[in-house]
């Protein structure tokens, strides 16, 4: 049997109203940022199409669709 | 200053150990991306160029020249995936971790990227595999997005169903074989349901759709995996900082003299 990495396992943050709060907020980000990636056409990146045109290849090749 | 309140895991400290270890699988998938996929998708771009031209269009200006799409282009993008991925699986380890029936944190850390691997990129894969440059109607484009968003959130209730299932039986070969039930009645169903999309045109080299295919597949599994991996050692890292907050300064102290 192998042996467990740590002395003991990582203690978690309790959930809390907080916690959760802060954790939708941190989604909506995160959200923002891969649809920057895989779909925005310049109404986020407010570069016109600069931005959609530069990561057009990592598009395709992440396997998200692409005209 | 007090090293044990500073060393105490916040969400913070599991957020950016998820989204520094999304930026490094991120950028390896670049690299793999790179060298796998480039060549295919410069092949692709040639046949687009060709039609292009047969249709009398010309090739019109370029925004972003092929250079800067590959050099620069390629690994900011899957770096920021990377992130955005990254984080996602910072928040649903912090939020999930207490349900995982494992004491560690490696296997915790692996399954969860295990289940993106499957819901996220092998079951959207399977239904609605990538198309290269070339391949794909402009019109069907919004069909096709919303389409792929579906799949990509009914493989993660596939695999959700997956491990409920698995937890209702207590013998170990039962238990793997509803997992597996489980996940499977929930994507055959996605598959029938969701609407079929076959857009390359006949004359598209089939070889050469393969081989982008493999090249997007293998990007993704990198991703995947480096991730898992990279998340895992650095909360191992974190577990060993806050349960032995002074000693790990005074270690390398120790080993120095």
């Amino acid at each position: 049997m192998p042996k467990a990495d740590s002395v003991k396992p990582l203690v978690i943050p309790a959930i809390s109203t907080r916690l959760l709060l802060t954790a939708a907020g941190v989604v909506i980000l995160l959200l923002a940022l891969a649809y920057l990636v895989a779909f925005d056409q310049g109404a986020l990146s407010r570069s016109g199409m600069y931005m959609h045109e530069l990561m057009h290849d990592g598009r395709h090749l992440l396997g998200v669709p692409c005209h | 200053m007090s090293l044990t309140a500073d060393r105490k895991p916040t969400f913070g400290r599991i957020l950016i150990a998820g989204i520094l270890a999304g930026l490094i699988a991120g950028l390896l998938a670049g690299t793999f991306a790179f060298f796998a996929g480039e060549p295919r998708v410069d092949a692709a771009i040639a046949i687009e160029e060709q039609n292009a031209l047969a249709h009398g269009e010309s090739g019109g200006e370029e925004l972003v020249s092929r250079d800067t799409q590959k050099h620069v282009g390629l690994p900011l993008a899957t770096g920021l995936y990377g992130m955005a991925v990254g984080g996602f699986l910072a928040v649903a380890y912090t939020l999930l971790r207490h349900r995982l029936r494992t004491g560690s944190d490696t296997r915790a850390a692996l399954g969860l990227a295990g289940a993106g691997l499957l819901g996220i990129v092998i079951v959207p894969f399977l239904k609605y595999p990538p198309n290269p440059p070339a391949v794909g109607d402009p019109a069907t484009i919004d069909q096709r997005t919303l389409s792929y968003l579906a799949v990509l959130a009914l493989g993660l209730v596939a695999v959700w169903a997956g491990v409920v299932a698995a937890r209702t039986q207590t013998h170990e070969w039962r238990r793997a074989t509803a997992g597996l039930a489980g996940f499977l009645v929930v994507v055959t169903v996605a598959y029938l349901l969701l609407p079929t999309i076959d857009e390359v045109p006949a004359t598209f080299p089939a070889v050469l759709l393969w081989k982008f295919r493999l090249a997007s597949l293998g990007t993704q599994v990198v991703l995947w995996s480096v991730l898992g991996l990279a998340f895992a050692g650095l909360l191992n890292r974190l577990a060993t900082r806050s349960a032995n907050p002074a000693a790990a300064p005074a270690a390398v102290a120790t080993a120095d003299a």
